[in-house]
């Protein structure tokens, strides 16, 4: 069910990848300010940008459940912020290491950009342990899906008001990719294309991992094996 | 890797940009072993299930007297 394309997908997020990282290496200039330190940012912010519209996706499809009941669709909003969350981990690790190249700190605590994404982690942080706290099935993904829809709905007002803010020092990316150079803004796409694919692919790893699992699960019962 | 490293002009902040890099290969590396860990574990469950049905197929007696247990 869930593993049907999922060799095509793995391919082409192998290929956009690889071709990711050749233009970022070989093609994209480097910046006047930032110098060699600035290739991060192909890294870093995709994979920022990715977390959250996971996390956004996984409150969409946690509505999905709540309107339809099927189990499915917990099951993909699961996947969702699951995956969301190790991207996470890969942003504020990534983020912090050009934090200490450029700023000369690992962390800056007065920076809205880096507080409020650790502030969006740690939310989504707490979702796991809620989740499994419930031992009932339908509860827990009942709950499960309520605190995705308000976690999901946080996070996009989270980043307009870090944008509102005025007393900034984040550099910004989206707000002037028609300013960056054309070769920098094609391998900047073309970056957040290829982690777009990672994180599609893994997640559709992941459900055909657990969809077979749980298959067994009940065929196993049915046979009554264990 | 080595045709990036090749690539990589010399200066102070080479380590930062290719120690970004590596916690992101080395995270997705870790998510693969674990997930790999995961799949020969069903696996196992799988063989486990095949050679159960196939025992079970081949001495009925056998399925009466784990049921009746």
């Amino acid at each position: 069910m869930y593993g049907r394309g999922l060799r095509t997908l793995s391919i082409a997020t192998v290929a956009v990848m690889g071709i990711a990282l050749g233009l970022v290496f070989f093609y994209a200039p480097l910046e006047a300010e930032e110098g060699f330190l600035q290739k991060i940012f192909y890294i870093h912010v995709p994979l920022a940008i990715v977390t959250l519209c996971g996390f956004v996706i996984g409150g969409l499809l946690a509505i999905q459940h709540l309107r339809t009941r099927e189990q499915r669709w917990d099951m993909r909003s699961y996947v969702a912020i699951h995956m969301s969350l190790i991207f996470a981990v890969g942003t504020l690790i990534t983020g912090s290491i050009w934090a200490r190249g450029s700023w000369g700190h690992w962390w800056v605590w007065s920076e809205p950009t880096l507080v409020s994404f650790l502030i969006v982690f740690l939310l989504y942080a707490t979702y796991q342990p809620l989740r499994f706290a419930i031992e009932d099935p339908e509860r827990q993904a009942r709950y499960a899906s309520v605190f995705a829809i308000v976690a999901g709905a946080f996070v996009p007002l989270n980043f307009l008001a870090v944008r509102l803010s005025t007393e900034y020092l984040h550099p910004r990316v989206l707000g002037s990719a028609s300013n960056l150079p054309a070769k920098m803004q094609l391998t900047f796409l073309v970056s957040l294309l290829g982690i777009a694919l990672l994180y599609a692919t893994l997640c559709k790893y992941e459900l055909t991992a657990k969809h077979t699992r749980k298959l067994l699960k009940a065929r196993s019962k049915i046979l009554g094996f264990r | 890797m080595i045709l990036i490293a090749t690539a990589l002009p010399k200066n102070s902040n080479d380590g930062y940009v290719a120690a970004a890099y590596i916690v992101f290969f080395v995270l997705l590396l870790i998510y693969v072993a674990i997930m790999s860990v995961r799949l020969s574990r069903t696996e196992r469950a799988v063989r486990k299930l095949r050679e159960d049905a196939v025992e079970r197929s081949e001495t009925p007696g056998q399925t009466r007297e784990r049921e009746t247990v």
